[in-house]
This record gives structure tokens, sequence and C-alpha cells, in this order.
């Protein structure tokens, strides 16, 4: 048996996903990035053979995504995430035609065609608005944990609206909500919901089209999910594997490079001649 | 001559003679500045060189000197030298690093810059207004405003025999003729006529030859770099228009580009995808920016910036000899309002140089700095791909501010797009 895998270094998280030669998932692993992104890609990729009971002899191709992908040392070529996230959304749910992909640092919108190919995308521009940091900064401020932001979120009742859209403002906004006596969970909706405007914002720019696949890390927040919903009048496609999105289309991109290197002489033959 | 001597002449002459006159040009701008000399300041949409060169008066482009503080990496000191000053971070960055200069006294890395005798500008650009006003306020410097009008038709310009032109091209004479008096006051020169010709007729040298240089870019492989090249170019067709040595350097680079395209040589890059550049260059990190595309095989074949900032010289406009004063009004008509209008009517001509270029990509770049030039990318880059459906990139920085360009952000969108143009060209071969 032959494997494939993907690593997908991004500012907050790294991930590893290892596929074998029918495209299932056999292996992958999450850990914080850090400081040492060199050791992070290392370790997530030695996580996930781990969980896979697999032997590192036995991958054949490993692609290095995310911001850190230059830095996957053991990897054998690189492709950035926006192809990366593309390529798994589509391979997940076929019918995907638009991605929204929050992390910790930007958001992208990915318009793609039935084979994965990226038709245009847009990101967020040199500002965190709108990205998982911007639920980072609100939880700062709020003091409750990352996970329990969107489940918090749901139980609002009066919603509040954040008007401003830098991260940086945006905590002293929350503060001021807090002051001004407003319900945390009111607040946390709001925010939600700003982060929702202007997602939405980015995926009109490459124009939405059904079906919407939603992954990155923030894809496992429900308060995020819903205010995102309620914001295109669209159901998302969500799986557990949303966070593991762009280390499966680095994997897919491997498995590619695996069966390229194992087209038979005489079909090459053929081509060239 | 053989042809490797012929080859080791001409390849790379253009760039050689290029760099030397743009150093002899700044040798001139300092030694007006140290020696007390009058200069007149000017913009590259609209400089009236023609009338300026005529009465021997030095030309300066702030906003050429302002790029150059980008591309030598000292931007920032002079942008930040404004903002003490009080200049918002929003405010124009050419803006800003020429306050920066006036303020350091005329200070610039390519030498000193001389304060204006006189400052010249069209409507153009809204910012060379208040940009103007400010060396009127700091120095009292006289300041002749032309004003162009645009387009006068909806969807459409108006040409020679249209009454709307007529009238336009009337209104602009005006002004030149207004232009011509006050150079007189300012430098105590008569208008000499027989050098104005002169003049005129050197910048029909240099358009039509600015005209067929673009053209020979057609060519497979393209012969310059549309990005890096074209702006040595750019700088002599500025700083040298109505001139001898720039209508002879212009004459001698269509020479080469001729015989490179003869003999089949291209960039030193070898060509994958021919591209197209819409807007300003990333000047902070010039060089980089490029390599982005060159390191995927992408080379850049044609660009907006090359009209707009060549104040219309695309266009090949050539004056008539016999009533010079009026065709210099009908030219300026002509190529200002083509840079103006660039952004309505730029869609069109992109569209139609896509199959005559044989275009893989087109890269959109709106830069926080310049509303003029950024503003009507979003919805040009979206009738373009409706029109060709040939795959685009839209990223956003700045032509001087460092701090807004993002290198790690760009690389990633670039390498992205590159991969979209890959798989692209993968499926259709696979189709084929």
């Amino acid at each position: 048996m032959s494997y494939a895998a993907g690593v997908d270094v991004g500012s907050t998280q790294t991930k590893a996903v290892i596929i074998n030669e029918a495209r299932e998932i056999v292996g992958r692993a999450l850990i914080d990035t850090g400081a040492n992104v060199v050791k992070a890609a290392e370790n997530s990729y030695i996580e996930a053979l781990k969980q896979g009971h697999i032997d590192e002899e036995e991958v054949e191709y490993v692609v290095g995504t995310g911001y850190g992908r230059y830095r996957v040392t053991f990897g054998n070529t690189q492709v950035t995430e926006i192809s990366c996230h593309g390529r798994g959304a589509v391979h997940l749910f076929p019918n995907t035609r638009t991605v929204v992909d929050m992390g910790g640092q930007d958001t992208k919108a990915i318009a793609v065609s039935a084979d994965g190919e990226i038709n245009d995308f847009c990101m967020n521009d040199k500002c965190a608005a709108g990205t998982g940091r911007f639920l980072g900064a609100a939880a700062e401020a709020l003091d409750i944990p990352l996970g329990e932001l969107g489940p918090v979120s749901l139980q609002s009742t009066k919603p509040i609206k954040i008007s401003t859209t830098c991260t940086v403002f945006a905590e002293s906004e929350v503060l001021a909500w807090i002051g001004k006596g407003k319900k945390i969970e009111d607040i946390l909706w709001g925010v939600h919901q700003s982060i929702a405007s202007r997602s939405a914002g980015l995926m009109r720019r490459v124009g939405i089209e059904d079906e919407i696949t939603f992954t990155g890390g923030v894809s496992r927040n429900e308060g995020m999910v819903k205010a995102l919903e309620e914001r295109l009048g669209k159901k998302l496609n969500i799986s557990e594997e949303c966070h593991y999105m762009g280390a499966l289309g680095a994997a897919l991109f491997a498995h590619d490079h695996v069966m390229a290197g194992r087209a038979p002489v005489s079909s090459t033959a053929e081509v060239t001649s | 001559m053989t042809t490797t001597d012929a080859t080791h002449d001409l390849v790379g002459r253009g760039n050689r003679e290029g760099a030397a006159l743009f150093r002899d040009w700044f040798a001139e701008i300092d030694e007006t500045a140290r020696t007390g000399g009058q200069s007149a300041y000017v913009f590259v949409m609209g400089s009236l060189n023609e009338i300026l060169k005529t009465f021997d008066l030095p030309v300066i482009f702030p906003e050429i000197n302002s790029l150059q503080t980008a591309v030598r990496r000292v931007a920032h000191e002079y942008l930040e030298e404004a903002e003490d000053h009080g200049y918002s971070p929003d405010v124009c960055g050419y803006v800003k690093a020429d306050v920066g200069t006036q303020l350091r006294g005329g200070e610039h890395p390519m030498g000193q810059i001389p304060q204006p005798s006189l400052s010249v500008l069209t409507n153009a650009c809204n910012t060379y207004i208040k940009w103007a006003e400010i060396w009127e306020r700091m120095y009292e410097t006289p300041t002749f405003t032309i004003d162009i009008p645009g387009t006068r038709e909806a969807g459409g310009q108006t040409w020679q025999g249209n009454s709307d032109f007529e009238a336009d091209r009337k209104y602009v004479e005006t002004q030149v003729r207004e232009l011509i008096t006050l150079c007189e006051e300012i430098t105590g020169k008569k208008f000499d006529i027989d050098k104005f010709r002169q003049v005129l007729t050197y910048t029909n040298t240099m358009s039509r030859s600015w005209k067929q240089l673009l053209d020979l870019n057609k060519s497979k492989p393209s012969l310059f770099n549309a990005l890096t090249d074209a702006t040595i170019y750019l700088g002599v067709a500025n700083g040298f228009r109505g001139t001898e040595a720039g209508a002879g350097y212009f004459e001698r680079l269509v020479e080469e580009m001729e015989y490179k395209a003869a003999h089949g040589i291209g960039q030193t890059i070898e060509e994958e995808y021919r591209l197209l550049f819409v807007g300003v260059p990333c000047y902070p990190i010039f060089r980089r920016f490029n390599e982005l595309f060159t390191d995927w095989g992408g080379q850049f074949v044609n660009s907006t910036y090359l009209w707009f900032a060549s104040g219309g010289s695309n266009r090949g406009f050539e004056y008539d000899l016999t009533d010079p004063v009026a065709s210099l009004a009908e030219g300026v008509l002509i190529s200002v309002r083509d840079a103006m209008d660039a952004m309505f009517h730029q869609n069109e001509v992109l569209v139609g140089m896509s199959e005559d270029f044989d275009i893989d990509g087109v890269i959109y770049h709106p830069i926080k700095s310049c509303r003029t030039v950024s503003t009507g990318l979003a919805d040009g880059r979206r009738h373009f791909s409706e029109e060709t459906g040939i795959p685009s990139l839209f990223i956003e920085s700045d032509m001087m501010d460092r701090r807004v360009v993002s290198e790690a952000q760009m690389k990633n969108r670039i390498d992205a797009f590159f991969e979209g143009l890959a798989s692209r060209r993968l499926a259709a071969g696979v189709q084929g």
C-alpha cells in the first residue's frame, strides 16, 4: 500500500492529512503552529503517521501548503492553500462551486469548477478584520475560551451591531458595550454577524454559486456557521474534515503526483510521438 | 558586422542608454538647483514639455522624483517626514514624498531638486491641482492649470470633425497660448516658433516610435518587459520629450526591438505565460514584484501604465507643423483625454489587445495611494472577464508605501493564480 500526504502550515495551527490510493483519509493530525514552523510541520506529520499506523517509507509524495508551505522541509513540492481548499472542498462535496475558508489570519472566498480548478478567488486585505483573529480578539476581551464563542453567541436575543471593521478597535468596542451593561451573548452574536457580513462581501466579489462549502478552523464554530447561513440565505456544506481541508487538498495533489509517476510507459510514448 | 557582433551591440542597448540618459537628466536638474536656474514642475499626464523645451526650461516631474525614492528604498523616510508635518497616511504617496523632498530643501537620492519657477498641470488628476497649490503656498510659484475636457459622448469619445471636439480643441488652444505668454514673462524670452516646430518634430518621432515599440512586443517571445524595462523607456519618454536626444533614443530603441524580433531574441526568462498589467507598478519592491511573476515564467508584454504615464503617447499622435500651436492643443486634448478616460475606455482596448498579444492572463493592481487609477479596476476586471474568459488576478498594494505592501500575501495570491493557469493549460492539453 502506498500513501500521499498533505501538510498545511497555517498561521495558528498546522494540519496533516494522509490518504490512501483510494483517496480516503487514513491519518490526520492538528497541532498549534507556534514559533517553530519547521518543527510544527514535522510534528503534525509524525502525529498523522502514528494515527494511521503508517510507516514514513510508505508515503510516496508530500505536498506542503499554507503560509509555511516552504518550511515543510520534507515536502516534495508546494501548492497554495487557495488551490488546496478548492480541491479538498470539491473532493468532499462534489457540487461545491464556492468555498469560504476562514482561518486564523485570513478569509478566502474561492470560486471552483466541477473538477476543483480555481476560477477566481478573493482574500481579505492586509488587515485581520473578518478573520478568525477577529474572533480571537473578542474572546480575549470577553475572557471566554475560543471553543465557547459559538455556543454562547447562539443564546443571543438582542444582538448588538458591531460597527468597526478593525480587529484592534473591535476589542475596544466590545469593551465599550460591556461597560454599557450589554449581555455577552448579544455582543458575541454581533461579532459573528460582523464577520459574516465581511466574508459575504468577499464571496460576492467572486460570485456566490451553490453549493457553498465552509472550510478552515472557524468552520467548527456553530455560531459562525449560523451567522453566515443567515447572511447568505443558504445552507453551507460543513463536515468534521473542513478544518483539515487545506491539508486534504494538498494530499490530493500529492496523490496526483503518485498516480502520474505510475503512468504506463507505452501511453507516455503515444503522447510524445 | 556579424550577427553575433550586432546582437552584442544592440541587445540591451535601450536599457543601457536609457539609464545613462536618466542620469544625465538628473545631473541637469541637480546643476539647475545648485546654480539657482529656472525650472518647471510638470506631470506625466499632459506635461506641455514642448512649450517648456522651446523656452529652454528644464522640466522636473515630481511624480518621477517620488517613485525614485521608492525604487531606491528610501520612500518611507520622505513619507514619514510629510506625515510628521501633518499629512494623513491616506494622502497620495507621490504627493507626500514630494512634500518630504521640499521639506528637506530639495534633497533627493538622485541629486538636488530645484524649487520651481513655474508649475504646469492639467486636470487629468484631481490631485495635481491640490499638489501644485502646495508649491504655490510654499514658494509663491506661478501655477498654470490647463483644463482638458473629458469624454463628451456617452459610451465613446469625440474626434476631429465633430463640433464638440472642435470646440474643445479651441478651448485648449486658448489656454496653450496663455501658457506661452506666461513663459515669455517668466523667462524673459520671446516665443520662437521655428524652435517650437523643431521640438514638435522630435516629439513626433518619439510618439511614432513609442507606438511602434508597444506594437513590436506582440512578438513571440516578447522583446521587453512591459513592467521593468519599459519603466526605463517611460523615464526617457517623459524627461526627453521634444528633444533630439529623446527622438534619437527611441529610433535606436525601435531598431533594437526590430532586430530582436527578426532574430527571435526574447527576454532572459523563458516565456511561459504572456501577461497584461493594469495599473501602477509596485515601486517599493519593484524588482521583486516582477520576479513573483517571472519565477513562474510570466512575462508582462503590455501595460496600461505605458499609456497614461506616457501622457497618451500610445496613440502615436503626430503634430501638424503647418499650424503648430493649434496642433499641440489637439494633441494634448487627445492624449490627456485618453489618459484621463483610460479607466472607462481601456476595457475595449484590453479586450482587443488580449487577442493581438495572445494574452494568458491580466494582472489588475489597484493601489491605496491613487483613487484616480484604481477606482474603475474592479468593474473593468469584471467586464474583461465576461468578454474574454481570460483569467485575471486582482492584487492590491501601493506604488510608494512599503507599509501596505505585504509580500507574503502577494506571493500567495500570485502563486495561486499561476497554479490556476497551469491547471487550465493542462486541462486544455488533455482535451486537445
